[in-house]
This record gives C-alpha cells, sequence and structure tokens, in this order.
C-alpha cells in the first residue's frame, strides 16, 4: 500500500450487544484487518436512523458499515430486523441518487465473531477502494462560470444604479 | 396610517410555479387588511415595481419580504441576496423555499441534462442547430447575458439568512393570515423557526388508526380505499407520519394519501429519512428477500415518494454529480491515518 492509494473513509455504526465486541474480540486477538472503518457504538443496529448514514456520506464519507447482531438474535428481540428492512429501503434509495452498492453496507457479527466481522471490513474497503473516492459535498459547488455570473448580475445592478442616481 | 409610515411589505418569487402568489390572495378579503396595514412596496406578480427602486432603499427599510420559490439561477440569487439585505424579517415562504420542493428534484438531474432535455430532446422542439442558452454571447452590438442557470437548486436559506419559514405548497391561507397577524402584532417566535404546527398531519387526520401491518405497498391507481381507516394500513405510502401539521389533512381527509408538502415536522432534518424509517419498521415480513420484493415493487420512484418536496433540503440535497477531473485531484480523497 502506497501513501499515493486512495484510503477510503468509513463510518461504522456497531452494535453494544454484539457487533461492537465483534470489533473488541478482532482487537485482542490481534486480527489483522483494513483501518478504515471510524467506529460509532450504539445500543442497538435498530437506533441506526437511515439519516445517520446519510449525514455520514454528505459530510464525506466514502461509505457506511451498519453492523448488529444476527437475527433472531437481537439484545432487543427483533429490532435487528427493523434494521434489514430499513436498510434494503435506504438502499433502494441510494442507487436512485447514483450511490453505488457496496457503499452502505449491513453486516451481522455476533461477539464471538471478530475475525467475520474483520474480513467484512476488508471486503468492503477494497470494494470502495475500487470505486474511488465519493466526494458528496463537491457535487454542490458550482462551476465557476456560474459563480462569476452571479458577480457580473450584481456589478451591472451596482452601476445602473450609479447612473440613475448621478 | 399614510404610506410614509406603514411598514412596507414586499413579495417576491424565484424557482416557483406561481401558486404561492394566488395564495396570499386567497386569504380574500383580509387582503385588504394587508393593504390597509402594509405598504406594499414589491410584488411583480401583481402590481408594477423596478428591481432599482429596491436597490435605491436603504438596507432594512422592508419590514418584512415573503419570498417563495428555491434559488435556480444567478439572477433569483441576486434578488435573494438583495431582498435579504434591504428586508428586517425575511420569510422562506412556502415548500420551494423552504425545501426545494418540485423545481428541487431536478437535482437529480444536472444542468447540461436538463438542457438537452428542453431545448434539443423533446419531441415539441425545434432546434437543428442544438443551440443552448449561455450566460453571455457576443453579438456584432456587443456581448448579452442570460441569468446563470445553476447545477443544484438551492433553498432560500441554503443562499442566504432566512428568519422565518412557512411552510406548505401552497400555505395555507389561514396560515398565512396567523404568520401575517403574528408579524404586525409583533409577536413573533425565536428567528430561524417555522410558524407553524408543532405535530404531525395524522394529529389532524379524522381516520382510525390500529398497529399498522404492511404486505404489499400499493398505489393510488391500484386501490380504492375505505374512508375510515388509515391509509398506510390500508397500504397506500401515505406521507402524513413525517409531514407537519397544518393543512388540516386536506388530501387523506379526501382519500388521497398525504404527499408531504408541509415538510418535515419540528426537530427532523431530513425528511425521507423519516419516511424510510417509518414504513421500514410496518413492513409485515423478516424475510430479506420478500423484504427486497415489497420494496422494490411497491416503491418504484423511491426519491420521488420520499422526496418529493425536500430533495434540495435533505442531507445529500441532489444526486450523484461526476465531480470534474481538475477538481477531483487535487481534492482531500485520502484518510489522515
Amino acid at each position: 500500500m502506497t501513501d499515493l492509494e486512495f484510503q477510503p473513509k468509513i463510518i461504522g455504526f456497531l452494535c453494544n450487544w454484539c457487533s461492537y465486541r465483534a470489533a473488541d474480540l478482532a482487537g485482542s486477538t490481534r486480527t489483522r484487518y483494513a483501518p478504515n472503518v471510524r467506529y460509532v457504538r450504539v445500543m442497538c443496529s435498530g437506533r441506526v436512523d437511515p439519516a445517520f448514514v446519510m449525514k455520514a456520506l454528505s459530510l464525506g464519507a466514502d461509505g457506511v458499515l451498519v453492523a448488529g447482531c444476527h437475527p433472531g438474535e437481537c439484545h432487543y428481540l427483533e429490532q435487528n430486523y427493523k434494521t434489514m428492512r430499513r436498510m434494503t429501503m435506504l438502499q433502494h434509495t441510494l442507487r436512485q441518487l447514483g450511490v453505488e452498492e457496496g457503499r452502505v453496507r449491513l453486516v451481522w457479527a455476533s461477539a464471538a465473531e471478530g475475525h467475520r466481522l474483520a474480513k467484512a471490513i476488508d471486503e468492503m474497503v477494497d470494494r470502495i477502494r475500487s470505486l474511488g473516492p465519493l466526494r458528496w459535498p463537491a457535487g454542490w459547488q458550482e462551476r465557476p462560470e456560474v459563480l462569476a455570473a452571479i458577480e457580473r448580475v450584481a456589478s451591472e445592478h451596482a452601476s445602473a444604479a450609479q447612473e440613475v442616481a448621478t | 396610517m399614510n404610506a410614509e409610515t406603514k411598514p412596507k411589505l414586499a413579495l417576491y418569487w424565484a424557482a416557483s410555479c406561481g401558486g404561492c402568489e394566488i395564495a396570499v390572495l386567497a386569504i380574500d378579503e383580509r387582503i385588504l387588511e394587508v393593504a390597509g396595514a402594509f405598504d406594499v412596496v414589491f410584488w411583480p406578480c401583481v402590481m408594477d415595481g423596478k428591481v432599482a427602486d429596491i436597490e435605491a432603499m436603504e438596507d432594512g427599510s422592508i419590514a418584512v419580504c415573503l419570498f417563495n420559490g428555491g434559488i435556480r439561477t444567478s439572477e433569483q440569487e441576486y434578488m435573494a441576496r438583495l431582498l435579504r439585505a434591504k428586508a428586517k424579517v425575511l420569510v422562506a415562504f412556502g415548500a420551494c423555499a423552504q425545501d426545494g420542493s418540485i423545481p428541487g428534484l431536478a437535482n437529480l438531474l444536472d444542468r447540461d441534462t436538463i438542457f438537452r432535455q428542453n431545448y434539443v430532446e423533446s419531441p415539441s422542439v425545434d432546434n437543428p442547430e442544438s443551440t443552448l442558452p449561455t450566460a453571455t454571447t457576443t453579438v456584432a452590438e456587443g456581448e448579452l447575458h442570460l441569468p446563470a442557470f445553476y447545477d443544484t437548486l438551492r433553498t432560500l436559506a441554503q443562499t442566504v439568512d432566512v428568519d422565518y419559514f412557512l411552510p406548505g405548497c401552497p400555505p395555507e391561507a389561514d396560515r398565512i393570515w396567523d404568520a401575517l397577524s403574528a408579524i404586525l402584532a409583533g409577536d413573533l417566535p425565536p428567528a430561524g423557526s417555522v410558524i407553524g404546527a408543532r405535530t404531525t398531519v395524522c394529529e389532524e387526520c379524522p381516520r382510525t388508526r390500529h398497529e399498522k401491518k404492511v404486505k404489499e405497498f400499493k398505489r393510488t391507481w391500484q386501490v380504492i380505499p375505505d374512508a375510515e381507516t388509515c391509509l398506510l394500513e390500508q397500504g397506500l405510502v401515505c406521507c402524513g407520519i413525517a409531514t407537519r401539521a397544518g393543512c388540516g389533512a386536506r388530501c387523506p381527509s379526501v382519500n388521497s394519501p398525504c404527499i408531504g408538502c408541509y415538510g418535515a415536522n419540528d426537530g427532523v432534518q431530513d425528511f425521507g429519512a423519516r419516511m424510510m424509517t417509518a414504513l421500514a419498521s410496518i413492513i409485515d415480513s423478516n424475510d430479506p428477500r420478500e423484504v427486497q420484493r415489497i420494496i422494490a415493487t411497491g416503491i418504484p420512484d423511491p426519491v420521488g415518494t420520499f422526496y418529493r418536496f425536500s430533495l434540495a433540503n435533505s442531507f445529500l440535497r441532489r444526486s450523484r454529480r461526476p465531480v470534474a477531473a481538475g477538481a477531483a485531484a487535487g481534492a482531500a480523497t485520502r484518510g489522515e491515518d
């Protein structure tokens, strides 16, 4: 890995009961995996509102990982099913907005599956590296000629007002 | 009161349909009270007025400006900045000024695509040389200017500071009157707030509600809903659950699902995210494949459904736009660690 290689910036929402512990386990067993995910611990993957994911992307993240307990094993009974449905709904919407598959991913990892989480992260980082940076906020910036036009309109009006005054 | 001492009122429109202008007149004879209380100095839709007259005024000399429409061109941005400077209180009037609304859905495209569609590809256009509007054109007599057209429509608050928001497409006459009365009485909420209700359309909706479990989302043409039960329970995507009250639940009352024109309720930053969260919760299946199918077939146009009125004011604001190569090369693309 050279210095110039693109390093994806990924935000990871990990549930307190399974996936965050999986990340802990990956650490304590000294599993080597890509260091690109910034973790945010949430009590349950069901806490992750699609707004969190979109806010992360809108602020410059290249991808978002959501990880929780396996289906049927949620600490809060069945909230991870809601997560699954929400993430499906969100991915359906993001597709229409031009966000590629693989940038937003849902992974199940139990507290005993440090290795599984590490592997999923490695795959995700590879995938996003091949997609390239997302750079969402840059998409809002107008072209230079557009920005120049507003200055021109303002100065035209200023000089016209001057003429009226004199 | 004579015109000298009356507070001055301005109304302006940018990227909007004109419905907000009609909505102001929908307050009926109370418009005479508005005319009695305010000196209307600028309202291009209904009376003659010159931009130069506004430019000549001192900053802050207009008491209130009701501004409807999003910001799509350089001229609209100039007017937004001008009226911001001249008005003490600037109100983002209606869904377009507040959230971008329908014109903001063009943020799914960009300028080049919109121009090609409108000036070249549209079947009713006769433009053999594929001439497109440009901001500057040189002719024998000199340079001609047109307002520059933006890639991304912005809301008023993304362009200038806004004091109050009056939601709706268009705002209901009674809510407009409430706002104008509050301004006249000097009885205004803290700057930056929405003048309106702090609850959702469901609160005003007369339908009966039970636990919601949906196996299939239906389009309005597929079903004639019964008039008593919550539309969402009947499988119709009703946005009332996420939408600010204020309309009196007009659409659900006549068997038509809420489409969300009053925008997000207080404390919600992204209307579509609220809709996605709520709708996903009520899908009656835990099987990933079935969930995929229910969503893909029931909601073929998710952005148009969840962001019909708020794409420009959502977290993502627009669809992904390829960034020019020059801008991409030097941009901060690498992680810090």
